[in-house]
């Protein structure tokens, strides 16, 4: 193993293990972290993470564009936005009390097993198969070609959001 | 130890200490442009022509101590400086110093640099927000906002440059410019607006590094000194030293996009020294800037971008387009 390591693929296993353990660790800040600034630099984390992974599946285009929109414009907005704002540091709400954290245990558990049960039955095809060039033609062609309907309506979503937006901004005003 | 592992260890380290020393060589420079710009002489003292004076504010920098004032967040605090340099050296790896000179030359590498890029911005934000300091907060609100509004024009002209190129890979960008007047600043067939695409392109990466007449973020006779007021010690220099990394980098991508990277102007010796010689001179043209205009004022800044430099970007897309569909 340790000879091994000594190669550009068993460096490139260590950054995938990394990369993975960054994915894991910024999500957790993400949602358990007090402070909202701290839980956007988290999620800006493990979407690094996720980019890497991307890298790794032999889109490095995707990858780029996880980190120049997710990290570079989301994160940034995000914590922009905050900075702003600034909201209330209070505490964080109590544990939930009652049925919620039972089902909350029997939903995970089932979340869980079936995982799992995919993980095991999956066909999955050879790591050596490459699924798609992830060249920039390719994804070029489909978004403009066999999905432009989808493409132009994700823009649709994005100008209601604006416009929700700006709708709420200006009731926030008077 | 195969030749692959020797490669990715000898760039690692010759990319840090080419970022490390422009930065540290880049200071001096500066002092110096600044000091003859202003008719003083300058550092003189240590060393001939005070060349050895970036080392001993090395140094200096780091035998102090890292001062962490009470009620910052100590995490976000320390993490910030770090996150101003790593992307920095990220963008290096696909930097064609010459045709064989590049660490990893990717297909998506004018992309890579950008989406790096976008990085820095978080990490001002988070250096401001995380020294609990009133300036510090507005300095990063100001770096960000006048980040958003630059990278626009910047990005359509890229978008205008990828559009003639047809790649983003930097190298074979390079290899289109065999001689000067095929450098793209030139190239009037492709639209006669090449030289403003350049000027466009320059002035955003000024504003986009946080240089004067743009330093908004950092103007010490408002902010003391904007986001990095309450960093000492290194932490105050990895702000620094990220801050000259970005400049190289801007400088680079203008050369390697618009001035013909390695390649020299009359096709005879292309080589690294060309694309150095192109590179200092787009810095040193930097600096002299710096030291010739006075800064702008917060709306004036925004103004340009805003109302000149997005529309004749825009301008330039479409008419670039045309002459790519006409011709």
């Amino acid at each position: 193993m340790t000879q091994e390591l000594l190669t550009p693929q068993g460096l490139g296993g260590l950054v995938f293990l990394a990369i993975g353990a960054a994915t894991v660790i910024g999500a957790l800040i993400a949602v358990n972290a007090k402070s909202l600034i701290r839980a956007v630099t988290g999620l800006c984390l493990s979407l690094i993470g996720v980019a890497g992974l991307y890298y790794f599946l032999n889109s490095p285009f995707l990858a780029l564009m996880e980190i120049l929109i997710y990290v570079g414009a989301v994160g940034v907005a995000i914590a922009f936005a905050v900075m702003l704002a600034e909201p209330e540091q209070g505490d964080k709400p109590g544990r939930a009390i009652g049925l919620g954290p039972f089902f909350g245990f029997i939903g995970g558990g089932m979340l869980v097993w079936g995982l799992v049960v995919v993980g095991l039955k999956t066909k999955w095809p050879a790591a050596a198969v490459k699924i798609n060039t992830g060249s920039m033609l390719a994804v070029g062609k489909a978004l403009l070609g066999s999905y432009s309907m989808v493409f132009e309506l994700i823009s649709v979503v994005l100008l209601m959001a604006i416009i929700g937006a700006l709708a709420l901004g200006r009731r926030g005003r008077d | 130890m195969d030749s692959e592992l020797i490669r990715v260890i000898a760039f690692l380290v010759g990319i840090i200490a080419f970022a490390a020393l422009n930065a540290a060589y880049l200071v001096w420079l500066e002092r110096k442009g600044a000091a003859h710009i202003q008719r003083r002489i300058g550092p003189k003292e240590v060393g001939p022509f005070g060349l050895l004076q970036p080392m001993v504010d090395g140094i200096k920098l780091m035998t102090k101590q890292i001062l962490i004032p009470d009620g910052v967040d100590p995490v976000l605090f320390r993490l910030a400086p770090i996150l101003a340099m790593v992307p920095a050296i990220m963008s290096f790896v696909t930097i064609p110093f010459s045709e064989t000179l590049v660490a990893r030359n990717i297909n998506v590498g004018l992309l890579m640099i950008f989406a790096f890029a976008s990085v820095n911005v978080l990490a001002l934000l988070l250096g401001g927000w995380a020294s609990n300091n009133k300036y510090a907060v507005i300095s990063a609100a100001r770096a960000v906002s006048q980040n958003i509004a630059y990278e626009i024009p910047m990005l359509i002209t890229v978008i205008t440059m990828v559009m003639i190129t047809g790649t983003l890979n930097l190298n074979e960008i390079v290899a289109q410019q065999p001689n000067i007047s095929q450098w793209y600043i030139f190239r009037f067939s492709a639209s006669p607006l090449m030289p403003v695409a350049f000027l466009i392109f320059f002035i955003c990466s000024l504003a986009e590094t946080n240089r004067a007449p743009f330093d908004l973020g950092e103007a010490e006779s408002e902010l003391v000194a904007g986001f990095h007021t309450e960093y000492s010690s290194m932490g105050f220099g990895l702000f620094f030293m990220g801050e000259y990394a970005n400049i190289v980098i801007g400088c680079s991508l203008a050369v390697v996009l618009f001035l013909g990277g390695w390649q020299d102007p009359f096709g005879l010796y292309p080589g690294v020294w060309w694309f150095l010689l192109k590179l200092y001179l787009l810095i040193f043209t930097v600096i002299w800037i710096r030291w010739t205009f006075p800064r702008t004022q917060f709306y004036g800044l925004l103004n340009l971008s805003w109302k000149i430099l997005i529309p004749v970007s825009m301008f330039n897309l479409l008419l670039t387009a045309g002459f790519l569909k006409v011709f």
